[in-house]
């Protein structure tokens, strides 16, 4: 077991009621992101995270800083520049071969190492694969506290990280806060927030820091990456258009009108969970709590009733309309548009119709 | 081979429900579920066992009633069931449920065989973090491999495991020394129904069932709430949103009219979305 000194607790008091912070934890200071940057490409759920850390850094009058892991020097002091334009101060970098793809025991250690000699008082992470398989390790590593997939972040009175979560399935939201303990540690799910605006020429300071670690120390190794790119894997989580379907469509012959209305927007298509349950659609087309959060401009939903783990996945969208033959149904509390229809008799009049006016709009153009 | 599954007894989500008065959670009557994900690890294992021998414990930390779900585990086929249950550990968050249960893996090592697979799900669907197995594997200095799509080969001569991982943005095939920690993709199999046997052993069958002091726990501030570096400091329904739909005038439309009807008020809420479609359909 790794037990990382720290400083004790109050031992006379319960979590929930202790306050007072060690003076050990006092010296913890700015505001990271963590950035996730595979095969060149900076995730964008990181630059969205500078976004929103950067309004939680200015309330705390600190720093923001992000943190690259990588092997290629060239590849992550370009992401450093696109981080300082998307709000950074400061970016730290780990540089090492071993780096090169996404293993736990290495961004572990890099990443507690950092941690530990510059000592943020929050760091914020994606909640993808990798953020998640890191966040656990580097939280249980530094014995600190963790609260996973946050939909808002906020600094408290007293200057701590508020962060609140959905919790039971959705039905629920709480507000957790790391009061005795640093860093705070949150992570978050891509598109939760919105991408902060380009600051071109904008600029700030690097920081190098090695990582002591020799490739035979890793246990663990790549053989493989196979990417999606080639695959027909959905876009879904960064779509501008999306039409989903749900039960209210009947069959997976009927779900077709569902893609066949994708195809003429150049939508990504999904759907309700029950039918990745029924097999009509594949696990990474869920939308909703426990499949993707969408943010598209316009999201388009035929036979869905809106069920809370829905709604959290889809309430970013700008303009939701609703497709549903029940007046009463839960979705038209939280969409803009609605239309009370049979959704099997108006998907391929709404097919037919786009076809029409934008093959008119072609003409003319 | 030994393998544990971790498991949680969780509730059924679906039918939570918050009082609209003291917007406290109503969990009286709420029928309880194996987590969901969870029953993909099970099956991996127990298909893992069937395939090279061994046995498969169950493991799970809960109230005393979490008995129910390692029951059930046993009809489906595992071999073992072991239940931490102790008021200490209530309050505990994903810090103080990681070392509880690697505390009593520690535990099932000594008494049972030291596993040479931990498997969790992938995520509970009530606390819904991801984050206890990472934390168990931490704990315990064992490899960690999460989202694992696939088992592609065991080989336990070599003590070698290799695995196919569900990445950003791709699948990364990785190999890595046993004893491991795996979090079981879902979707991935489907959990057997159990056979007949299984079932009236399972009904019979003695829960090896500790505490914290019997399952080797001797320093309690790990544990519980005071072990929890994270409080809840409020729980609360979400916000209804004031304004609803508006709703498109259906009556008597034929759908080609209500169509006509539809877009043009997307595109006059959303003009921007007009002159994508346009640039789209230019683009084909
Ligand atoms: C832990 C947990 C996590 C979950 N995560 C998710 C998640 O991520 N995503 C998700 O979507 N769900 C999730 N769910 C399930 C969720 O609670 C709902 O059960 C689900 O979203 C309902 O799917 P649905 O709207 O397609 O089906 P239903 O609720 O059955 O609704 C069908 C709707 O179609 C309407 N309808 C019927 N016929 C027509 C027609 N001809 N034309 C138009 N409308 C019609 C009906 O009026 C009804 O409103 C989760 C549940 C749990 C417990
Ligand atoms: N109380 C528990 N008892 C046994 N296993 C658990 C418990 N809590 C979490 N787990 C395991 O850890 C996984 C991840 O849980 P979570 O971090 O809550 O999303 C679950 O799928 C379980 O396999």
């Amino acid at each position: 077991m790794t037990d990382a000194p720290k400083a004790a607790p109050a031992t006379n008091s319960r979590a929930g009621t202790k306050k007072e912070l060690s003076e050990h934890f006092k010296t913890y200071k700015h505001v990271w992101v963590f950035i996730e940057c595979e095969y060149g490409v900076i995730h964008p759920v990181s630059l969205e995270l500078l976004g929103e850390a950067r309004k939680l850094a200015d309330k705390r009058g600190v720093s923001l800083a992000g943190v690259i892991l990588g092997s290629d020097a060239n590849l992550i002091a370009a992401a450093a520049t696109v981080c300082f334009e998307h709000g950074a101060d400061l970016v730290y970098t780990v540089t090492d071969p071993t780096l090169a793809h996404y293993r736990n025991e290495a961004f572990t250690k890099g990443m507690t190492d950092v941690v530990n000699t510059y000592k943020p008082e929050i760091l914020l992470l994606g909640a993808t694969t990798l953020g998640r398989d890191l966040a656990g390790s580097v939280a249980t590593t530094l014995l600190t506290g963790l609260t996973a997939d946050s939909t808002a972040l906020a600094i408290d009175d007293e200057g701590s990280l508020a962060a609140t979560r959905p919790t039971f399935g959705g039905s629920l939201l709480c507000t957790i806060m790391t009061l005795n303990y640093r860093p705070q540690m949150a992570t978050v799910r891509p598109r939760v927030f919105g991408m902060p605006p380009r600051e071109p020429g904008r600029r700030g300071e690097i920081i190098a820091h090695p990582l002591n670690l020799a490739e035979d120390d890793i246990v663990t190794k790549v053989l493989q990456f196979v990417a999606d790119r080639d695959s027909n894997q959905s876009q879904l989580a960064y779509a501008d258009i999306v039409v989903a379907g749900g039960l209210g469509l009947r069959s997976a012959e009927n779900f077709e009108l569902v893609k066949a209305l994708a195809s003429v927007l150049g939508a990504e298509y999904g759907g309700s969970r029950p039918l990745v349950q029924k097999g009509w659609i594949t696990a990474d087309r869920q939308i909703g709590q426990t499949g993707k959060t969408i943010r598209p401009k316009l999201y388009i939903a035929a036979g869905i009733s809106g069920a809370i783990q829905h709604r959290v996945g889809v309430e970013g969208a700008d303009t939701i309309v609703a497709i549903n033959t029940d007046p009463n149904a839960q979705i038209f509390e939280f969409a803009h548009l609605g239309i009370v229809a049979d959704a099997i008799k108006l998907l391929p009049a709404l097919t037919e119709a786009f076809r029409k006016r934008l093959s008119v709009n072609r003409l003319a153009s | 081979m030994h393998i544990v599954v971790c498991l949680k007894q969780v509730p059924d989500s679906a039918q939570i429900r918050v009082h609209p008065v003291t917007n406290t959670i109503m969990r009286q009557g709420v029928p309880t579920i194996i987590n969901p994900y969870d029953l993909f690890a099970l099956e991996e294992a127990m298909r893992l066992r069937d395939l090279i021998g061994g046995e498969v414990t169950v493991l799970t930390m809960g109230p005393p009633m979490a008995e129910d779900s390692l029951r059930k585990a046993l009809t489906f086929g595992a071999d073992r069931a072991v239940l931490l249950t102790d008021r200490f550990f209530a309050g505990s968050d994903t810090l103080a449920t990681s070392f509880a249960l690697a505390s009593a893996l520690t535990k099932i090592g000594q008494e049972f065989g030291v596993p040479s697979i931990v498997f969790t799900g992938k995520q509970t669907i009530d606390g819904d973090t991801a984050q206890v197995g990472p934390g168990i594997a931490k704990r315990l200095g064992l490899n960690q491999l999460t989202y694992v799509a696939r088992i592609v080969e065991l080989d336990r001569d070599a003590n070698k495991i290799i695995v196919e991982r569900r990445a950003e943005g791709g699948v990364q095939v990785l190999e890595t020394r046993l004893p491991v920690l795996i979090t079981m993709l879902e979707g991935v199999n489907e959990i057997r129904r159990g056979s007949l046997e299984s079932a009236y052993r399972a009904a019979s069958a003695k829960i090896v069932t500790w505490n914290a002091a019997a399952a080797g726990i001797t320093d309690l501030t790990k544990c519980g709430l005071k072990g929890s570096p994270t409080i809840v400091k409020k729980v609360f329904a979400p916000t209804p949103r004031a304004e609803k739909a508006h709703q498109v005038p259906t009556d008597g439309l034929a759908p080609e009219a209500l169509a006509d009807a539809v877009i043009a008020e997307i595109f006059s809420r959303q003009p921007s979305v007009e002159s994508d479609l346009v640039r789209f359909s230019a683009g084909q």
